[in-house]
């Protein structure tokens, strides 16, 4: 999963076979270069999403199905401020409560777009909306049998994310905190340890608050990370745009170049030779 | 006289004329609605009804429709 650092300290592109010395990494085949994959959901309107996820730099972007108002059959759409032919879209199924929910809802993103890789969520009620394991399996399940390439959110359990793995999905998504609380990565233990044990490409999906919060992700060594509040519920969400884009760069050089050792005590940067006297 | 259909679309029911000659298909009945095709995708009675089947799919009173497109989601 990891990538490799050459001696001048270029990342090398491991993940893609072959030394591009490109940072970029690789999932079901497809290959890029931003570590950040954004949300569409709850902004203000659709010109702020356009401008917000243009700002962080994301190639990918979940998006939801839902039903057509049929009273507004020419609303804009989505497409029309986020191009598909630009984006990577990466459907959900947020708002499945049941396995069931979540395999009509991919055939018809399927549908509606052509994609096989899609993003699995299985949720509890609220005011958790924890991943329902059993359900995530079932539907799991059904869609790799399907064809569908699955990235799965998840609990922060390890046999779980192994199991997932095993069946065939194709990126391991755990939860830093529940979706859209913005409490931050309240498991930095457990999603390292988690990650030890996963080889596909493995991502914090929700919790995220703010860029520090997102920066440690990275630097626990997380292939990405998938965020939607943070930025479209910030006072300025194309700001935060930008500040995510920087602090996903700025965690993941911090990753690659291996942070020093914590140290109970001081140990002074400066000489404590030739002082005056 | 055309039938009329009864369909439960996106969870309403709703009521159509079909065509004097034949019947009401997925692709009519989208025609009707005045949506564009490729951003919409169909599902009829919990199966998927594929784009390259819209204008051979016939509808029928009591058919359950969904009818959905990519929006704004995290």
């Amino acid at each position: 999963m990891d990538q490799v650092v050459a001696a001048d300290g270029t990342p090398q592109g491991k993940d893609t076979g072959k030394d591009t010395g490109e940072d970029t990494w690789t999932v079901a085949g497809r290959t890029f270069r931003s570590r950040l994959i954004v949300g569409t959901g709850r902004y203000k309107d659709l010109e702020e999403t356009g401008a917000a996820i243009a700002a962080s730099g994301a190639e990918i972007v979940t998006v939801a199905v839902r039903r057509v108002n049929l009273s507004d059959p020419k609303a804009p759409m989505l497409q029309d401020f986020v191009d598909p032919k630009a984006y990577t879209y990466l459907p959900n199924t947020a708002g499945c409560f049941t396995a069931n929910e979540a395999v009509r809802t991919l055939r018809l993103a399927r549908e509606a777009g052509g994609w096989n890789l899609v993003k699995l969520e299985v949720l509890g009620p609220p005011p958790l909306l924890y991943p329902d394991m059993r359900g995530t399996f079932e539907a799991a399940e059904v869609l790799i049998k399907d064809g569908f390439e699955v990235m799965v959110y998840c609990a922060d359990d390890p046999l779980a994310a192994k199991r997932l793995e095993e069946m065939g999905c194709v990126a391991i998504m755990p939860l830093g905190a529940p979706i859209g609380s913005g409490l931050g990565v309240q498991n930095p233990a457990m999603i390292s340890m988690m990650m030890e044990h996963v080889t596909v490409p493995f991502l914090v999906d929700a919790g995220v608050g703010t860029a520090s919060d997102a920066a440690i992700a990275m630097e626990l060594g997380c292939t990405a990370v998938l965020l939607n509040s943070a930025i479209a519920h910030a006072k300025h969400p194309v700001l935060m745009a930008r500040a995510m884009k920087h602090a996903i760069e700025a965690g993941r050089l911090a990753y690659l170049a291996g942070r020093m050792p914590r140290r109970m005590g001081a140990d002074p940067s400066s000489p404590l030779t030739g002082l005056i006297r | 006289m055309s039938d009329v259909l009864t369909l439960l679309l996106n969870g309403e029911n709703r009521q159509f004329e079909a065509p004097a000659r034949g019947a009401l298909s997925v692709l009519g009945l989208l025609t009707e609605l005045g949506l564009d095709m490729r951003k919409v995708a169909v599902e009829r009675n919990e199966e998927i009804v594929p784009r390259s089947h819209y204008a051979e799919t016939w509808l029928a009173s009591g058919d359950q429709l969904e009818i959905v497109h990519f929006i704004g989601g995290g």
